[in-house]
């Protein structure tokens, strides 16, 4: 697989299909996190790591185990299980060996479990039928991705608390608009280099 | 009597979707259009109450410790299930909704109902809690589908009530499904302090 191809899959990820914003995955994070910019920034960089070394066991589970066994019907019970294993393990392991990125992260670890692009991302690359190399590059595009539009989101968010919003509006209701806006610009981005 | 009122309280009291803001993520993907709104909910209700009704059953014999990897075994199971039978019986509705079936299984409304509800209730109103929930989530779900396939398409259920050269056609595209919910609550927060 050349390099453009790659490049093309990191870029669809990331911007013209974007995990939040026009794929709609992981929504419950997006408005509940995206209160503060630390906050944002914290689970993003959990996303980040948890979805790409995931998406990584998964892909090898199921092309090395499922598939040789003619066990594909057991991909959603044994997905999810990898992944809240997988968490438990990284939080250990973080804590132990590397506390500063551990605190960072903190509370955001146990989350990513219920987030549901991390096992949309390994479903995915399965149903898209993508090489290892292939997975890997569209995990990291969607884990930007999804950085990306939270972080934005929050800098949004902590302006508008200071806007006079109309009472129905406050709160959740004028999340969502906002998130319109910002998805109908990612929606600019369709048919970019063709993609 | 009480009865009733597990199934009533799913419906509009606690509805998941408008009022507990759980499950989100498929109720904006899939409701694009009233049919695909409607499979979703006809696949999220099998799920829901045969999950509430078998860890109802069981409560007594899961160890406290490990009851949220047992739950999930539980969903996943349903959720598996549900996913071949729609890929057989039903090949289109399957494909339009594609990942968000087997992503059934990290929604959040059961599991919080396996966990909240069914692990310390009787089966009957286990199985009630779970029908009046999945209604709550059928009506939110459908009538968003309904605001959006009539602004975006100009028809209802696959009905055409105008032609689709008046539609504004980017509520059916992804922007459109933040903005139906996100005024739909609007209003809903509107007819609340009213009627108070």
């Amino acid at each position: 697989m050349s390099g453009l191809e790659l490049f093309g899959i990191f870029f669809s990820a990331l911007l013209i299909n974007n995990i939040l914003l026009i794929r709609f995955l992981a929504l419950c994070s997006f408005f509940g996190v995206s209160t503060g910019i630390e906050n944002s920034i914290g689970m993003s960089s959990a996303v980040i790591f948890v979805m790409t070394i995931s998406s990584a066991i998964s892909w090898g589970l199921y092309n090395f185990v499922l598939v040789p066994f003619q066990l594909e019907f057991l991909r959603t019970a044994s997905f999810i299980l990898v992944i809240a294993a997988l968490v438990q393990l990284e939080e250990i392991y973080l804590k132990k060996m590397i506390p500063n990125l551990y605190r960072s992260m903190g509370i955001y670890l146990p989350l990513i479990t219920t987030n549901c692009a991390i096992l949309a991302v390994a479903f995915l690359a399965i149903d898209y039928r993508y090489s290892f190399i292939a997975s890997m590059a569209y995990s990291v595009g969607v884990s930007a991705g999804y950085s990306l539009a939270i972080i934005l989101f929050a800098y949004i968010r902590e302006r508008m608390a200071l806007a006079p919003i109309p009472k129905w509006f406050q709160g959740y209701p004028i999340a969502f608009v906002t998130a319109a806006l910002m998805s109908l610009a990612f929606l600019g981005f369709t048919g970019m280099f063709g993609l | 009597m009480s009865l009733l009122k597990e199934l009533n309280r799913g419906i509009i009291a606690e509805n998941p979707v408008l009022r507990l803001m759980i499950g989100l993520c498929p109720v904006l993907a899939v409701s694009n259009n009233a049919v695909n709104a409607l499979g979703m909910s006809f696949a999220v209700a099998f799920v829901l109450i045969l999950s509430n009704l078998v860890v109802s059953l069981l409560r007594k014999v899961i160890p406290d410790e490990i009851r949220i990897p047992i739950f999930i075994i539980i969903i996943s199971t349903f959720v598996t299930i549900s996913d071949y039978i729609m890929k057989a019986y039903f090949p289109a509705l399957s494909a339009s909704l594609g990942v968000f079936v087997p992503l059934i299984v990290v929604n959040c409304i059961i599991l919080g109902r396996a966990e909240a509800f069914a692990y310390k209730n009787p089966v009957l109103s286990s199985v009630m809690d779970g029908i009046g929930m999945s209604l709550g989530f059928a009506l939110a779900l459908v009538s968003i589908g309904v605001i959006r396939e009539l602004l975006g398409a100009g028809s209802v259920f696959g009905f055409q009530l105008f032609s689709q050269a008046y539609a504004a056609t980017i509520m059916i595209l992804p922007p459109g499904a933040f903005i139906t919910i996100g005024i739909l609550m609007a209003a809903l927060n509107k007819m609340e302090n009213k009627v108070l």
